[in-house]
């Protein structure tokens, strides 16, 4: 019965979501365009699967995964289990003794990221318009290990307390050089994977882990240092899609070299 | 009947190999690290299907509803060639689904309350909720933004790292003067603008527009919608969290 009421009410709130887009499409279709929609039949199946899909989905994660993975945040960054029973916290704060974080951190954050629906829709249109040059797959494992990298970056940021921008103009600069060299059609999808890759998966899992940790280790403030993990994954993914492509690039120059040879 | 029984087991294996990373992750972690037993294995087992099942009926919506109507309003705005009307569909776009995005909800909220702390606005309830209201105009009114000027970049063919470097010159510019409280926030504000729904419709607009003129490659220009969208709202959380 839970479950019922669960979906009715996530159900109502997706609904929210699809009705101004609806709304912006039909006005613009008839009051603009002024031509009859080709297919509707297909358009009402496909907005209802949508619905239904990202109903389902979220209902899924909130019942199953999210508690335990909130959980485990907590647990993990609890001083206990990190500095052991003996440890007093007046201590200074060894950034080692987080190892289990980071790497709780980059597993959680790849594998999120995998399950990202909007990636995998950018994925798709990427894979068709590109001809299958780039596949989802490569696409989305790319993403993944860059979110995977700036999750744990992060959370390393978090403990040792130094300051965001830091890091984020180091990524800008980084993303800067790399597109110079990098093959021109990567770019703009490169960029765009740093949008898509936190939405509904990976954002409330990550959330908890940032305010678990700036909760838990002294002298971080929840307000300061409890955000900016979104940002380092949405910066990191870009560095690695452009790294992706400058590889299969390398690669490729390589084999016609040695071929032509 | 045989055909769609096949593509529907398909794109459940396909979904459940979406899922599968997560699972493990959160097992290794429990049983190996924490050394703790799996709590409620239903609840896991059921929301997993739910998982499963939600996901392949996405993609199957992508692929017969939201990807053709973006695509088919872009060729249907460059065959109708008014500026104008395409401008202020893909702003409207950019705004009227910002501005009920649960995240942002969320996000606007939490700075109202940082702001409130750190003294820059009065500490009571209507105070807050009017803050918050106006930093979620804010940031939707700078993703419509970012999605008209995207737009125009792909009509004029402007290659997008500069107007990327300008977006990331800003925010390291505003980064220097906006107050150390917002800034966890705005960059935060950055990605959590863009939800699941607009994303594939976006994409696909912005490839249809690239495909359907002349001289644009669609990959190299068609992309870029997103990113925009997520570096405006950076800079404007800033200013808002300057002059509020």
């Amino acid at each position: 019965m839970d479950v019922l009421q669960h979906i009715l009410r996530v159900g109502w709130s997706t609904l929210g979501d699809v009705l101004p887009i609806l709304a912006i499409i039909l006005f613009f279709q008839f009051a603009i365009i002024r031509k009859p929609i080709a297919n509707p039949k297909r358009l009402v199946v496909g907005f209802f699967y949508v619905l239904a899909g990202l109903t389902l989905f979220l209902v899924g994660l909130e019942e199953a995964l999210f508690p335990i993975g909130k959980l485990m945040a907590v647990q993990l960054t609890d001083p206990v289990f990190v500095h052991g029973e003996a440890a007093s916290l007046s201590n200074p704060i060894l950034w080692h003794e987080y190892i289990w974080v980071y790497l709780f951190a980059a597993t959680i954050g790849f594998s999120t990221t995998i399950a990202e629906p909007s990636l995998l829709a950018v994925a798709i249109k990427a894979n068709e318009v590109s001809g299958g040059v780039i596949k989802v797959w490569g696409l989305r494992i790319a993403v993944a290990i860059g979110v995977a990298i700036g999750i744990s970056l992060g959370s390393f940021r978090i403990v040792t307390g130094t300051p965001l921008q830091y890091y984020i103009i180091t990524g800008y600069v980084i993303v800067i050089i790399q597109t110079v060299y990098a093959p021109r059609l990567i770019i703009g999808l490169a960029y765009d994977s740093g949008g898509v890759t936190t939405s509904t998966v990976t954002v409330p899992l990550v959330a908890a882990l940032g305010l678990g940790l700036a909760s838990t280790v002294p002298g971080r403030s929840v307000l300061i240092d409890g955000f900016g993990l979104i940002a380092f994954a949405s910066l990191f993914p870009i560095i690695t899609v452009m790294a992706y492509a400058q590889i299969s690039q390398w690669r490729s120059d390589r084999k016609e070299k040695y071929n032509s040879e | 009947m045989v055909k769609s029984l096949k593509e529907i087991k398909k794109s459940l294996y396909e979904s459940s190999k979406d899922l599968l990373p997560i699972v493990l992750v959160i097992g290794f972690f429990q049983i190996f690290i924490l050394q703790q037993p799996i709590p409620n294995y239903e609840d896991l087992l059921i929301g997993s299907v739910f998982v499963v099942i939600g996901l392949a009926l996405f993609v199957r919506g992508l692929e017969i509803a939201l990807f053709p109507i973006g695509e088919a309003m872009a060729y249907a705005f460059a065959r109708k060639g008014s500026l104008f009307w395409l401008l202020l569909f893909g702003f409207c776009l950019g705004f009227g689904t910002t501005i009920a995005e649960p995240a942002l909800i969320a996000v606007a909220g939490e700075a109202a309350t940082i702001a409130a702390d750190g003294g820059m606005i009065g500490d009571s309830a209507a105070d807050r909720s009017s803050y918050a209201t106006g930093l979620r105009i804010t940031v939707a009114l700078s993703v419509g933004a970012a999605i008209l000027i995207g737009i125009i970049r792909i009509l004029k063919g402007w290659p997008i790292h500069y107007l990327i470097i300008v977006g990331y010159a800003g925010v390291v510019i505003m980064t220097a003067f906006a107050p150390k409280e917002i800034i966890g926030i705005a960059y935060d504000s950055g990605g959590v603008t863009t939800s699941t729904i607009t994303v594939p419709l976006v994409t696909a607009l912005g490839v249809g527009l690239a495909s359907s003129i002349k001289g644009r490659n669609p990959m190299i220009d068609g992309f870029g919608l997103i990113a925009f969208a997520s570096l405006t709202p950076m800079i404007f959380v800033m200013l808002y969290g300057m002059f509020v």
